[in-house]
């Protein structure tokens, strides 16, 4: 093996590396929560509004969830300057992320609403609890608790998937990693160690969500 | 600057067989590997398994962009010349092992631990055990999931076309760049998409209704 491994050289620019993770957490942070204001509205839509919002929505849900994300961003970035409207890489970027997080975020919260049964209100009510109590304890928290997991993996799954975004040079990691390739040529390096940063942010998620759940989500023992 | 033909038109739908051409190759490759950390998963062996979790864990924590640069640039490292599509195919099949893993994994979870006993008890070595009696009952369950990852491996096909693999999203990228016409260009690619993925996503979605009334 005679590759010599130059990591100094990368490390350099660690700089660049954090200003890059720190904007793809933003990115993915104000995605997902524009996003879920999007979910919210188009599961209730889709659960109790009109017949032709319905099938809007599930047109929208099928298109995005069977197109590559790399051609919708192309489409918001490349496309969408047709019909007059011109945005920056940034501002496609995130317009991109949220409308594909939405579709995703639509079908999670439908099964949240789903999950809560009638009968669970009732029982609520002819226990004598009074409506605000019956809306914390017995549709919002079940509700959180049934789609916490989908939720929170939905999450991960965004911050990994806008790493695509480097494609229309929207600043985040992944195109400054690019831009420390084209400076140093140390490929194997920059990508080996912004793959590590990217894990290193999965791991911090996966286990803040589990430490989250334990505390505040634990359902009450059936036994 | 010049027209969009029908000959650049021609040119894009076409070169959609190296995209399912891929998604193939990932998907024989990641079935392959998916079935042995599958096993390794539900393995006996304590470090096995935690091997095959930390396999796992690295695909699902790391975005597949960087898989398929890393699956460019690694054999580098070791004087192996690797083009695009070899790079694109070996990296997919890499991310398909650890996802077809998972899922089948918990297909083989399913499968009452009875089954498992019975054929121990009836003195059966662990290959006919698994490819025998566990498998072909995991089988049925692992089929709406499996197809539903199908889908997303061939939309993950349209990332090789960063690392220059020309499949159909980078011929669309090249007569655009010609072109210049974006939005009827994209939209058309998009069509594509659609047109192979969202049978195969009903088609899931139909299995697993399916499977959730018989389970009932």
């Amino acid at each position: 093996m005679g590759y010599q491994f130059e990591f100094a050289d990368v490390f350099a620019y660690w700089p660049d590396l954090l200003a890059g993770a720190l904007h793809t957490l933003v990115l993915s942070g104000l995605a997902m929560a524009i996003g879920m204001v999007v979910a919210v509205l188009g599961a209730l839509g889709k659960t109790s509004g009109p017949r032709w919002l319905q099938w809007f929505l599930d047109g929208y849900i099928e298109a995005i969830r069977n197109t590559p994300f790399l051609i919708q961003i192309f489409m918001i970035y490349f496309g969408l300057p047709a019909a007059g409207i011109r945005l920056s890489s940034d501002t496609a970027a995130l317009l991109a992320l949220v409308v594909n997080v939405g579709a995703y975020g639509i079908e999670i919260i439908r099964a949240g609403i789903e999950s809560i049964s009638k009968g669970q209100i009732e029982a609520g009510k002819s226990l004598g609890l009074r409506p605000l109590q019956i809306f914390r304890f017995i549709i919002l928290k079940p509700a959180i608790q049934a789609i916490y997991p989908s939720l929170t993996s939905q999450f991960i799954l965004l911050m990994l998937n806008s790493s695509v975004c480097s494609a229309i040079a929207a600043s985040e990691l992944t195109a400054a990693a690019g831009d420390i390739q084209s400076r140093t040529f140390r490929s194997f390096e920059v990508y080996f160690i912004v793959t590590c940063m990217y894990f290193a942010m999965s791991v911090l998620f996966w286990g803040a969500f589990a430490a989250i759940e334990r505390i505040w989500l634990r359902k009450p023992s059936l036994r | 600057m010049r027209v969009l033909s029908e000959g650049d038109i021609l040119f894009i739908v076409t070169a959609v067989r190296w995209t399912l051409l891929l998604s193939m190759a990932a998907f024989i490759g990641g079935g392959i590997g998916g079935l042995v950390v599958a096993l390794a998963r539900t393995a006996e062996f304590k470090w096995l398994r935690f091997l095959a979790l930390g396999y796992i864990k690295i695909f699902q924590g790391t975005p597949l962009l960087m898989q398929l640069f890393l699956a460019f640039f690694v054999p580098g490292i070791f004087g192996i010349d690797i083009d695009p599509w070899g790079a694109a195919a070996v990296g997919l099949s890499l991310h398909a092992s650890a996802f077809l893993g998972e899922i089948w994994r918990g297909s083989i979870e399913v499968v009452p631990r009875g089954q498992s006993e019975a054929a121990r008890a009836l003195g059966l070595t662990y290959v006919p055990r698994m490819f025998l009696i566990i498998i072909p009952q995991a089988f049925r369950i692992a089929i709406p999931p499996t197809i539903g990852f199908l889908v997303q491996l061939i939309k993950g096909t349209s990332l090789a076309s960063i690392i220059g693999f020309v499949e159909i999203t980078r011929a669309a990228q090249i007569i655009n760049n010609a072109t210049f016409r974006p939005f009827t260009i994209f939209a058309l690619v998009a069509l594509v998409y659609f047109l192979i993925c969202w049978p195969l996503s009903a088609y899931s979605k139909i299995m697993e209704r399916r499977l959730t009334v018989a389970s009932r």
